[in-house]
């Protein structure tokens, strides 16, 4: 199965996954500081900042933009239950 | 004290500045609001009437079953034609319970909400399937009543995410929401004309306020340049008299008082515990011992059997880490345990460090049920949690004082840096 890195920059950890996992899944098990609320893409609570990589998530869906933007997320700013990892990336919460 | 104002006698609008109107409602037999809050004397929902040279805005509604006393006294002032606008500052349905019948009685009035109001407004309206037009404003937006001029301010998270609060720039009125509210009814309706409200006024904020204190100083910031006469909140007395010092006041209590006992770059550690055989209390204190290693970090011990709910809670606001320690009894962490993590609804824990760990005898699910507790309740667990098979040996008592000495750098940033860890190794 392919595999990416995901860094999380707040505890400065990459772990390996596999590719397609979401990355909530891996924030929740390392204890990295971003939280979840609903997990289903409606409250916001899981937003996070993608400092590099952001071209190697899953494309927001038209429901997670409109959420990103009710929740006056900036450039760049992804909801950490929907963004599946795809390839190399770095995040931390916002 | 003066008795001559009785709203509860007529269902009439009751003019407080020029052109101003309370056209609200008095709930006075309400004993228990929204689950969670006590009301031994009822309250009120305020709902507010501005005139102008070009046209009406109302400002938030009632609860539904309060419509008639809402449209009778906003009758008694102004014909529906001459409403221009109807603003939301906040949509919880105490609000907005008149909304749907205000907008069918008012169709060519605008509305006017949040940003973070528009999933909401649509949730709300879904029984009714009515499909409202809306326009979100935000700080500095204003709209203008021709000699009246509305400004928006964007308080978000006091207490929902939509909330907001509206300023009549011309009389300096703070319609301000649920924010300098208390569940506190009185035909008298001023703050210098009715009863001792003060502690209503300070349980509201504890209960409603207090986990989104970040968000009161935020709004604090918008609010205290404004030149204030007089504060109109959704709930209890209308401010008018010194209404400075509420928002002194609200200051004062979203400050924290652990930072005037400790310096600002010290952090807390509290450790709660409950033991049946003394073996998860001398777990606690090793990990006690472990994480008062690391400078930086102030540590504190308590054994939940000595204290109360209430206190502890107010330890765990000001904490930046928490560690619960429970014996497995029949398969679960203890009562104490549970009623503490049940408590926490009044606090904000969002981002603080958790941990768990425990004596067990056959099973040891208590550890694992703390932590999905503690994630729960959005908090970071970095460690995973530490669990002792009946009584510590030497080496468990040394992996306690590791595990306490971890949390503590964790909490000051000196963990060492792992290499790339694998997925599938995370428990």
């Amino acid at each position: 199965m392919a595999k990416a890195k995901i860094t999380f920059q707040d505890i400065e950890q990459t772990v390996n996954v596999p590719a397609g996992t979401r990355v909530i899944e891996v924030s929740e098990k390392i204890g990295a500081g971003i939280i979840y609320g609903c997990r289903e893409g409606d409250c916001g609570t899981c937003m996070m900042h993608v400092e590099e990589g952001w071209n190697n998530l899953t494309e927001p869906s038209v429901l997670e933009e409109k959420v990103l933007k009710e929740n006056m997320a900036g450039r760049h700013d992804r909801l950490a239950c929907q963004a599946q990892i795809l390839g190399d990336c770095s995040v931390k919460p916002t | 004290m003066s008795n001559e104002i009785d709203v509860s006698s007529h269902r009439d609008a009751v003019e407080f500045a020029d052109g101003v109107y309370w056209i609200g409602a008095l709930d006075p037999t309400l004993r228990t609001f929204d689950i969670i809050l006590s009301t031994a004397n009822g309250t009120s929902y305020n709902s507010y009437l501005v005139k102008g040279q070009d046209g009406v805005a109302i400002i938030d509604t009632v609860k539904e079953n309060f419509s008639d006393e809402f449209f009778a006294r906003l009758e008694s002032e102004v014909d529906y034609k001459e409403i221009k606008a109807i603003i939301l500052n906040h949509l919880e349905p105490d609000h907005t319970g008149a909304l749907p019948e205000l907008m069918r009685r008012a169709p060519e009035a605008k509305l006017y909400i949040s940003q973070r109001a528009t999933s909401m407004l649509k949730a709300l309206l879904k029984p009714t399937g009515d499909g409202f037009e809306y326009t979100t404003v935000t700080t500095d937006d204003r709209i203008s009543l021709g000699d009246r001029t509305l400004r928006f301010l964007h308080t978000p998270f006091l207490h929902w995410p939509d909330t907001q609060c509206t300023y009549l720039e011309e009389e300096g009125i703070l319609f301000s929401g649920d924010v300098f509210g208390c569940h506190y009814c009185d035909k008298r309706l001023f703050n210098d004309l009715v009863g001792d409200f003060r502690f209503s006024f300070d349980y509201y904020y504890a209960h409603i306020m207090r986990p989104f204190k970040k968000h009161v100083m935020d709004a604090l910031k918008l609010i205290e340049p404004l030149k204030i006469k007089q504060i109109a909140p959704t709930h209890g007395p209308i401010l008018r008299e010194r209404p400075r010092r509420y928002v002194t006041h609200y200051r004062e209590l979203s400050t924290s008082s652990l930072s005037r006992e400790i310096g600002v770059a010290e952090q807390s550690l509290v450790i709660f515990y409950m033991s049946s055989y003394g073996n998860t209390a001398r777990m606690a204190e090793e990990i006690n011992e472990g994480a008062n290693a690391i400078d930086g970090v102030r540590v504190s011990l308590y054994d939940l059997e000595g204290g109360e709910t209430g206190p502890f809670v107010d330890l765990i606001e000001e904490a930046d880490a928490l560690l619960f320690g429970s014996p497995t009894i029949n398969g679960d962490a203890v009562k104490p345990v549970w009623d503490l993590l049940s408590s926490l609804a009044v606090v904000n824990l969002k981002g603080k460090l958790g941990g768990a760990f425990g004596s067990y005898g056959w099973s040891g699910e208590a550890v694992a049920m703390i932590e999905d507790r503690m994630r729960g309740l959005k908090m970071r667990i970095p460690q995973q949690g530490l669990r002792i098979k009946l009584i510590p040996t030497e080496e468990e008592l040394e992996e306690c004082r590791a595990f306490g000495t971890a949390i503590a750098e964790e909490m000051v940033g000196k963990k060492q840096q792992k290499a790339v860890i694998d997925m599938a190794d995370l428990a």
